[in-house]
């Protein structure tokens, strides 16, 4: 069936929608231009070191022309500075997905001119979310490593603990036979000595390259030797005297062309993705920035937007007289078929059963689905109540929550309250979730909230025959409505990874299709399992 | 005639094939193995192997073609240009097998393939010769004798030569006996004859030649001249028909002459009589050429005639049918040839594949090219790719023409004189057609060469961008179209691995140029540049530290060559370790003085053990 999207270019809203998307949208990517020039600064000591920084490594390390997703781009923003206008996004690492020799690979490297690549609040956090997305998608893991480690000024006894996740996430990659491939570009000292140990393969650069337990400094102040980096952990050292370094390179670039030709030899099966004929959408996906109100208390048709990213802007709804605030549509995209969950408005409790049996569906052929988060939740009221939306609601939430198919989730728009947990939200294993730079998240909005409060407050007042403090009452309103609608921001939920990362409406079919593929692969392929992983010798 | 066989490679064997196609004649092609991929074998109707590569042993060998004839059943040959076509005794033998031989007699080849024979018999016949000795006494005292006497400046030639081989230009008396010798040892090696002619040398003169074409039934015509003043060391590179500085009187009585030549040996079939024209209009007989020439498509541009046709019809006795007076030349045609060679580098000649090939021809435009796309040049042969031939109502739109056609052509992967050509095509006394043979060395007198600019490298970057994108769409599954060049950040741009400095570009646009996208570089035709970038390219990382020579092993010391203070080379045993009974020799991988030997013949070391310590040899110095 198609679908006729009534907000097109001659809607009376939606120039002023468009605007106020793509100003988001801008400050998105000033954020990651932020991140890029903050790393650009380094610039004179990399030239002078003859290194390449940090995105010409990965510009060197991707094929040219193939597609590339990045992941946790806006990582940190506002973490370890709260001020939105210095705060630099990241973590000190670039990571995301793309094709290295032919293989779709998990990319991750650490951005040395920030901070020196030294670990921030977040940093932790994204490495252990890169790790798990390599291991759910069986993407080779690729690591350019150059980093101070951590700074110790900023030390916290939780970071060092959960830090030692990453290198179990390592070895349990190594041990499903998801190759580890590593290139010292500079120092990988202390905690970070582990990442080539616990690589498959390890490429040091000479001079430059570095591995040790400890460096000059604190050798010097641990034991009083005097020794120089390079003898310590030098990469030439590693390449001839413990073989910790499997291939020694000339520089960034050599070193960049030694794991191309490593992914390029894996045996790794590429040939998993058939060509697909579809059809694109009939209506302009570039038009996506002008169908959403910013406003998310503005309801819009979902339908909208999934005209704008499935193929042929067609699909196949189902009981659409039931429920029918929660949207269950069956539809193509590239080629893939899927089932989209969307809203248009609260779930009530006719939306949650439908939805519930829609996932088991999903499930029972094996459907990728599709989260489209416009939601302020789960029906509230006597009637709603009375209609069993808790239990109904539950099973939306267990359903979610244990069908095996590719789930992949997006806010673009309201994901609220218990809403956001049946909508496949933060904590439900999205393969992939990500947030458009409109949407709100959170336990409720602020003006919810706040008048909440309020009404808690009027009634307390009554109880106690006690007058109300009008002004007081005023204040504490607005202090409740800032606290929340401040964390319900994208940008602030995305710098608290509380997704994947940000991205441009406009490229929701991509991502979503790039996605879909990334999944299928991942779960067509087979690996070559071992019990212990790749042991050094 | 009825099966030809073809006894050359190349853009005539093609250019031979087609017109024997043309009139049903199936043709025979012959190659070697460097010859496999050639496009004449596969345009013949049938090919048979004459030899691996080189060409004594191939296309030179008569025999072997001969023998190529009888096997095929072909009942006539073709020689082409080069190769046997003016070799006696060829025709002779191709007459002697009862096979029919697509040129002059044997007798007329002979007779002009002595310049000095040629030159006393041209006297004889009253064509006008450059003064000069074609005597037979060679005696070094008679031959200064002679040069004294036709004055300085002179040229020595060899009377077997051809291709400026064993030819010397002498400035002043006393470098006359050494320009003998060399040019009479030369001429020993070059041609088995160290036979010598004097002539007087015309300085920056004109060459110009005539298409002369005979049947067997006496009539004998000329075609017209062409012009070939641009050559370089004697070869020529551009070719125009007709010549742009000829009255018409000058014209007639060029050809007049030419006729006469010819008609005093008794040729038959096409031949080019060439002269020199000096600044005051007199001309010269240099040299008949008894074949059919390289330049020859430029006579059949402004004629309308097909001169291989021509000489088929003579080959069977047909009479010409029609008389001087029926030659009519129409508009102005210039031909350039392609070679493989570096006008950078002394126009020496490239090898390699010719990963992308382009002419796209067009409106006046005709292209004789011997080779396809994907083609390996091989060092064996003559190094011309191609011949692009203009045509137009005047020489200034021929001119034009021509610049257009080798703009639109390709040639990547190998270096080529394309960009020369169009230097030259676009010199200002080119176009003025005042050209002389001095032409190139007066004007690029340090060769060609190009520079690529930024916006040349901006576009290249791109270009890499987009070809390298295919090689890694092909190595990839399937990636949706849409998806390819896309990025959900502004982080991924593309490094362009340029060896002399790589760029950081954001793929944009295909530049949708011709390109070749070889192992170590990259190659575009970007207009009139023909640009070559060459790629980062990595070989194994080598250790620091070779002043120290340590054992690969655990094992025994069983020799030691070395003591403190010898001088070694990378390569030079310094000790033996055995170990299970191998035993394996350790050298040294520096230049150096041995400072230090660490151990003693029947030591047992363990692995890493230092055995002997080097020194760099400035160390002390």
């Amino acid at each position: 069936m198609t679908f006729e999207p009534q907000i097109t270019k001659a809607h009376p809203d939606y120039a002023q929608n468009r605007m106020g998307m793509l100003q988001l949208v801008d400050k998105m990517r000033g954020l990651e231009a932020r991140a890029t020039a903050a790393s650009e600064k380094r610039r004179p000591v990399f030239d002078k070191r003859g290194q390449l920084s940090p995105r010409e490594r990965l510009a060197a390390l991707l094929d040219p022309g193939m597609p590339w997703l990045e992941l946790f781009n806006l990582a940190s923003y506002m973490v370890d500075d709260p001020n939105p206008d210095t705060s630099v996004p990241g973590g000190s690492m670039i990571t995301g997905i793309g094709y290295v020799s032919g293989a779709r690979c998990f990319i991750f490297i650490d951005d040395s001119g920030i901070n020196a690549g030294a670990m921030t609040e977040k940093s932790v956090e994204k490495a252990l979310a890169a790790v798990a997305v390599a291991q759910r998608q069986k993407l080779p893991f690729i690591h350019l490593v150059e980093s101070a480690g951590a700074n110790l000024m900023a030390y916290t006894v939780e970071l060092w603990a959960h830090g030692g996740g990453m290198f179990a996430g390592l070895a349990k990659l190594s041990a499903s036979g998801i190759p580890v491939i590593t290139v010292l570009h500079g120092a990988s000292t202390a905690g970070g000595a582990y990442q080539p140990g616990l690589s498959d393969y390890v490429v040091g650069v000479k001079d430059n390259g570095m591995a040790m337990l400890a460096g000059a400094a604190l050798v010097k102040a641990a034991t009083g030797e005097e020794a120089r980096d390079t003898e310590l952990g030098g990469a030439e050292m590693h390449a001839t005297t413990t073989g910790l370094v499997d291939y020694l390179a000339e520089n960034d670039a050599h070193g960049i062309a030694i794991a191309r030709e490593i992914v390029g030899r894996l045996n790794w099966d590429h040939a998993g993705g058939r060509s697909r004929a579809y059809d694109h959408p009939r209506h302009d996906t570039d038009h996506l920035a002008g169908v959403v109100p910013l406003d998310h208390t503005q309801p819009y048709d979902a339908r909208e937007v999934v005209a704008r990213i499935a193929d042929n802007s067609d699909f196949t709804e189902f009981k659409p007289g039931y429920g029918p605030a929660t949207v269950c549509l069956h539809t193509r995209l590239m080629g893939h078929d899927v089932q989209i969950l969307a809203n248009n408005g609260p779930i009530d409790p006719d939306g949650a059963t439908k939805a519930t049996h829609f996932l088991q569906l999903a499930q029972h052929t094996g459907t990728p689905v599709i989260f489209l988060n416009n939601t302020t939740g789960y029906m509230v009221g006597a009637a709603s109540e009375h209609a069993g939306m808790i239990k109904h609601g539950s099973k939306m939430i267990q359903a979610v929550t244990n069908i095996t198919v590719p789930k992949l989730s997006l806010y673009i728009g309201a994901s609220f309250g218990a809403g956001n947990y049946g909508m496949c939200g933060y904590a439900y294993g999205a393969d992939f979730l990500f947030t458009w730079p409109n949407a709100k998240t959170g336990v409720m909005g602020g003006a919810q909230a706040a008048g909440t409060m309020e009404a808690v407050a009027r009634a307390g007042a009554a109880r106690k025959g006690a007058p109300v403090d009008e002004d007081r009452l005023a204040k504490q309103s607005a202090q409740i409505t800032t606290h929340f609608d401040r964390q319900s921001d994208a940008f602030y939920t995305s710098g608290r990874m509380l997704d994947m990362g940000m991205i441009d409406p406009r490229d929701t079919r991509r991502v979503l299709g790039f996605c879909l593929d990334t999944c299928a692969e991942g779960r067509r392929r087979e690996l070559s399992p071992n019990t212990f992983g790749i042991a050094r010798p | 005639m009825r099966r030809l066989l073809i006894a050359n490679r190349g853009e005539i064997a093609c250019r031979i094939i087609r017109t024997a196609a043309e009139r049903g004649i199936e043709t025979v092609a012959v190659y070697t193995d460097a010859d496999v991929c050639a496009p004449h074998v596969a345009e013949a109707t049938q090919a048979v192997r004459i030899g691996s590569g080189p060409v004594g042993d191939s296309y030179l060998d008569a025999d072997k073609v001969l023998a190529a004839a009888v096997q095929s059943g072909a009942d006539a040959v073709h020689p082409g240009y080069g190769f046997l076509s003016e070799n006696a005794d060829f025709a002779a033998a191709v007459g002697a097998a009862g096979l029919i031989w697509v040129g002059p007699p044997p007798e007329a080849i002979r007779a002009m393939g002595n310049k000095a024979e040629a030159k006393r018999l041209m006297i004889a016949a009253g064509v006008p010769c450059v003064p000069g000795y074609e005597g037979a006494d060679q005696s070094d005292p008679v031959l200064i004798a002679e040069g004294e006497k036709i004055g300085f400046p002179l040229m020595v030639k060899a009377a077997a030569g051809g291709g400026g081989r064993g030819m010397r230009l002498v400035d002043r008396a006393t470098d006359l006996p050494g320009a003998i010798q060399l040019a009479r040892d030369e001429a020993q090696n070059a041609f088995g004859s160290g036979e010598l002619i004097l002539e007087r040398a015309i300085l920056g003169p004109r060459h110009v030649e005539v298409q002369v074409f005979a049947d067997t039934h006496g009539t004998t015509v000329h075609l017209g001249e062409r012009d070939c003043s641009v050559q370089r060391r004697h070869q020529k590179v551009l070719e125009e028909a007709p010549c742009p500085v000829l009255s018409d009187a000058e014209r007639d009585a060029m050809g007049a002459a030419a006729v006469q030549a010819a008609e005093a040996i008794g040729y038959v079939g096409a031949g080019t009589v060439e002269f020199l024209r000096d600044a005051s209009g007199d001309f010269y007989f240099l040299e008949m050429n008894t074949r059919l020439q390289v330049e020859h498509p430029v006579t059949e541009a402004v004629t309308g005639l097909d001169l291989v046709a021509l000489q088929l019809d003579a080959a069977i006795g047909k009479p010409l049918g029609f008389t001087q007076n029926d030659v009519t030349v129409t508009g102005h045609a210039i031909e350039a040839r392609l070679y493989a060679e570096d006008p950078a580098d002394g126009f020496k000649p490239s090898t390699g594949k010719l990963s992308r090939w382009i002419a796209l021809g067009g409106a006046g435009i005709r292209v004789d090219s011997g080779v396809v796309e994907g083609i390996e040049i091989s060092p064996f042969y003559d190094p011309m790719l191609a011949k692009i031939i203009a045509h137009g109502a005047t020489r200034e739109e021929a001119r034009n023409r021509l610049a257009r056609g080798l703009r639109d052509l390709s040639a990547l992967g190998i270096t080529t004189n394309r960009d020369f050509l169009i230097a030259l095509v676009k010199d200002e006394t080119f176009a003025a057609g005042q050209a002389t043979t001095a032409l190139i060395g007066d004007t690029f007198p340090d060769g060609f060469g190009v520079q690529a600019d930024d916006t040349d490298r901006n576009t290249a970057a791109q270009v890499w961008c987009q070809a390298a994108a295919k090689t890694a769409m092909a190595n990839a599954a399937w990636v949706p179209a849409e998806l390819m060049g896309w990025s959900s950040s502004a982080t991924a741009q593309t490094r362009v691995p340029f060896a002399d400095g790589a760029m950081l570009v954001t793929p944009g646009k295909d530049p949708a140029l011709p390109y070749a996208l070889t192992e170590d570089a990259l190659w575009l035709t970007r207009g009139d540049k023909t640009l070559r970038f060459a790629l980062e390219t990595f070989g194994v990382a080598s250790l620091a530290a070779p002043d120290r020579i340590t054992a690969p092993m655990a094992g025994a010391i069983t020799a030691v060559y070395v003591s403190p203070g010898d001088i070694v080379a990378p390569g030079d045993p310094v000790a033996v370790i055995e170990a299970m009974k191998m035993q394996q020799a350790l050298s040294a991988t520096m230049d150096g003085r041995v400072t230090e030997v660490a151990v003693a013949t029947g030591a047992q070391v363990p692995a890493g053990a230092l055995i002997v310590k080097l020194e760099a040899p400035d160390a002390t110095s």
